[in-house]
């Protein structure tokens, strides 16, 4: 079985996010990047998955700049197989990236897609939905426990109210909740063959696909401070400004 | 980091080398990347840990801080014990450049703990170049690896910065020899990390000559090996007590007893009599690795002082008197100190991954009067390295306690841990004074001041392009002219008189560790500059190096002209009074 791992470059969790001057977006340069976690525990778990012989292949895609290739890097010095970089200096939303690696999918004809449930940048939670839907499979989302038998997939979701057991029909697309892993550290040996392994660089304009964005941002703002907090004299003031002022009762 | 390789330590160059060419400068990125994961994530958590717990003593045995175990073994597992160890056994032969960089995180984020890798490391070199290669089979591989730890046995109860009264005895018995005697202050000489320990033990034969002629090195393992390569019997060597310190808690500092019964078997490394030059080869390096812990410390304190900075709040700034109230960043004084812990720990960083350039320039370069001249700079850096860094850390620390206020005194904070764990650093490996001596006995008077001379003019190459940093160009020449005075004056009073050399020393190692920091700091403020004119990219970090710089020049530069005055007409002063006056 092949597994497919979309992992995309995004600010380091790290570092404290700032928001342009212009309010287009927030600021990127000079700041550290690195790979969304929830892409992390996708990758680890795929290498899980080969280790226990389930899986042959893993392949890692990522959509963005050049240097995404670093980010490759990373996966395979954690032990992915081979890259694909469909490079581009254009923002991609969700759809995009569910088109363009659903035309990955159609090439490389993996069984099983596994992503992170969101990018920690603009939190989306929309790309794995899409890809299934795109591609007509089944799809497991949240998931903290994998499990592979009998051609089917038992997965355990993290929904609100607990825990969900479900069974997916194969080929399926897989996205990954914190605690379905704990990623491994890169092995310093594995830098160096991580550098030996293929990467190939397709320009995103070459694969043919609308990738033009259905969504436009309008301004980008830091969240509002919270004011200062008062006091009041009875229950019933209290309660008052609950309904009217808040709104939340 | 990645500047200091890439624009001052010629980082592209080092790994074009002869033997060093599997490596690639993107690669280097991500190698700094993964080590910063397991410096943060696995061993910065344990360091508070490990000076409350610390090393503990039980049943004869040393148990290690909670966590300790599992990191050991994150780190062995992810190769990064090996980083500079040739691959014949298992290493990953990276540069020392590469490596200077990792070891900063490491202990930066745990002293205590970076302290076993880089013993191992010690011991490793030792065996590498001065072991039979039976000996070099049996052992190397699983040093390497880190699979088994190394320890470095000098220090006896009556033999400190003095060697030449080590008394522990070797007698010859067949292909081996039997130890007797005792070592203090052996750093992970006993540990639960690892099945089995090798101790480099110095030690003499009994008819060895007096003095540091008579001294051979030994390997003692803590568990005999089998001819098959298991491990066989416990050794005749045992860990009485652990010391009770400062700092470094975490690290179990040992005194091992060898020989109580039958006497502990050991082996000879390289000859007989030899075992002190043996050493020497290494001291460099060891010395160089605790010029990087003075550095990490500092860096640790810096990078603390400024987070609490940023956040205390505390008064309005200077002039006004009412409105919100400020964090202490923006007081001038806070911003003195923090700009002071910057600058320096910029300066020590040049120095000490230049130190790791001329190493491994020294020992790989084609053009064989590079390798020489690279060597030089080497054996006259040492002590500089160590000395200044050290005692500059130091200081760092302390300043970091500072910054914090009644806060930093509070255990709970962490700032003082800095303060207690810096505190061996300018003793152990040769105390400061020792360096200081080194650097005017061995590196200055010995060659007549060949190498400190060829330095000091590779360091006014610059005095042209200065002129275009303002704060360099009022001090930059006068900083080299008082170094040039007090090396002058040096050679000049050598020959006659062994005590004013002896008396100056301090002050003349401060002086280059002053001057050769500023030297670097403005190679730093050119390269900036230089990138500022090519492009806008990453403008605020380059003109944050030009402004850092500049701060370096006015505040610490101009110290030299102290410094040459204590020198040249305050050397007398030291010896004035009688002993009995005091």
């Amino acid at each position: 079985m092949k597994i497919l791992v979309p992992i995309k470059r995004v600010v380091d969790y790290n570092v404290k996010v700032r928001v342009k001057s212009d309010q287009s977006g927030v600021e990127t340069a000079n700041v550290k990047m690195s790979m969304n976690p929830f892409d992390e525990i996708a990758v680890e778990e795929a290498i899980r998955l080969q280790e226990a012989g389930t899986a042959e292949e893993i392949i890692v895609v990522s959509i963005g700049v050049s240097q995404c290739q670093e980010t490759i890097r990373t996966a395979l010095a954690m032990g992915a197989d081979r890259g694909i970089l469909v490079e581009t200096d254009q923002q991609v939303q969700p759809l995009a990236v569910a088109k363009i690696l659903k035309h990955l999918v159609e090439k490389e004809s993996p069984q099983l897609v596994i992503a992170g449930k969101q990018a920690i940048d603009d939190d989306n939670n929309q790309t794995g939905q899409m890809l299934a839907a795109l591609l007509g499979w089944s799809q497991g989302t949240f998931a903290s426990r994998l499990q592979l038998a009998d051609g089917r997939l038992k997965l355990t979701r993290e929904v609100d109210g607990g825990l969900e057991t479900v069974s997916l029909s194969m080929p399926s697309v897989v996205t990954t909740d914190l605690r379905l892993n704990e990623p491994r550290f890169v092995k310093l040996p594995n830098i160096m063959k991580a550098k030996k392994k293929p990467l190939e660089v397709i320009p995103m304009d070459s694969l043919g696909l609308d990738t033009a964005s259905r969504v436009k941002i309008l301004k980008v703002e830091d969240p509002p401070h919270r004011a200062a907090g008062i006091k009041v004299a009875s229950v019933e003031e209290l309660i008052d400004k609950l309904k009217n002022e808040a709104k939340v009762i | 980091m990645e500047f200091v390789l890439n624009e001052l330590c010629d980082l592209e160059n080092i790994l074009a080398l002869p033997g060093l060419q599997e490596m690639t400068p993107d690669l280097v990125g991500a190698v700094l990347e993964e080590a910063g994961k397991v410096a943060s994530d696995v061993l910065a958590p344990l360091n508070r840990q490990g000076d409350i717990q610390g090393a503990r003593f039980i049943d004869g045995t040393v148990v290690t801080p909670d966590g300790w175990k599992n990191a050991y073994l994150n780190f062995i597992e992810g190769g990064w014990n090996s980083i500079t160890f040739s691959e014949d056994y298992g290493g990953q032969n990276l540069p020392y450049l590469v490596a200077t960089a990792v070891q900063e995180m490491w202990h930066a984020s745990n002293m205590a703990f970076g302290l076993c890798p880089m013993l191992t490391q010690s011991a490793v070199e030792a065996l590498f170049l001065h072991g039979s290669e039976e000996l070099k089979k049996t052992y190397l591989a699983k040093m390497v690896s880190g699979e088994w730890t190394g320890t470095m046995n000098l220090t006896e109860p009556q033999a400190g910065s003095d060697l030449s009264a080590v008394s522990t005895r070797a007698e010859p018995e067949g292909d081996h020899y039997r130890l007797h005697g005792q070592k203090i202050y052996i750093t992970y000489g006993d540990h639960d990390l690892t099945e089995n320990i090798i101790h480099m033990v110095l030690a003499r034969t009994p008819d060895a000559p007096d003095g540091v002629k008579g001294i051979s090195l030994f390997l003692v393992p803590k568990f005999l090996i089998k001819q098959d390569g298991s491990i066989g019997e416990r050794n005749d060597v045992r860990c009485v007590s652990i010391e009770h310190k400062l700092g470094i808690h975490g690290s179990p500092t040992c005194v091992l007893s060898y020989g109580d019964n039958e006497g502990a078997i050991g082996y000879l490394v390289g000859e007989e009599n030899r075992g002190l030059a043996h050493m020497f080869v290494m001291m460099n390096l060891a010395r160089h690795a605790v010029g990087v812990e003075g550095l990490g410390i500092a860096e640790r304190a810096y990078q603390q002082a400024v987070i609490y900075a940023k956040e205390r709040i505390q008064g309005r700034p200077a002039g006004v008197k009412s409105g919100d109230r400020i964090s202490i960043i923006h007081h001038a004084d806070v911003r003195r100190m923090l700009m002071s812990m910057k600058c320096e720990v910029e300066a020590m960083r040049a120095m000490v991954y230049l130190w790791a350039s001329a190493f491994d320039q020294s020992a790989r370069h084609p053009d064989r009067t590079e390798r020489q001249w690279q060597q030089q700079m080497v054996e006259l850096l040492t002590p500089i390295v160590k000395g200044w860094c050290t005692e500059t850390g130091n200081k760092i620390a302390y300043l970091g306690v500072q910054v914090h206020g009644g806060m930093g005194f509070i255990e709970e904070t962490g700032a003082a841990q800095h303060m207690r764990d810096a505190r061996i650093t300018t003793i152990y490996e040769g105390t400061t004074g020792i360096q200081a001596g080194d650097l005017v006995g061995r590196k200055l008077l010995r060659d007549g001041g060949a190498a400190a001379n060829l330095m000091t003019a590779k360091m006014r190459e610059i005095e042209p392009s200065v002129q275009s940093l303002p704060e360099f160009q009022k001090v930059y020449s006068k900083a080299l002219d008082d170094l040039a005075q007090a090396t002058g004056w040096l050679l000049q009073v050598g020959t006659t008189n062994p005590q004013l050399p002896a008396a100056a020393s301090f002050s003349y190692l401060e002086l280059w560790g002053v001057a050769v920091g500023g030297w670097l700091m403005a190679r730093s403020a050119l390269a900036a500059q230089a990138k500022l004119t090519q492009s806008h990219a990453e403008a605020d970090f380059y003109s944050a190096k030009i402004k850092t710089a500049s701060y370096y020049a006015a505040h610490v530069l101009p110290t030299t002209a102290a410094l040459r005055h204590r020198i040249i007409d305050g050397s007398d002063e030291v010896m004035a009074l009688a002993v009995e006056d005091f």
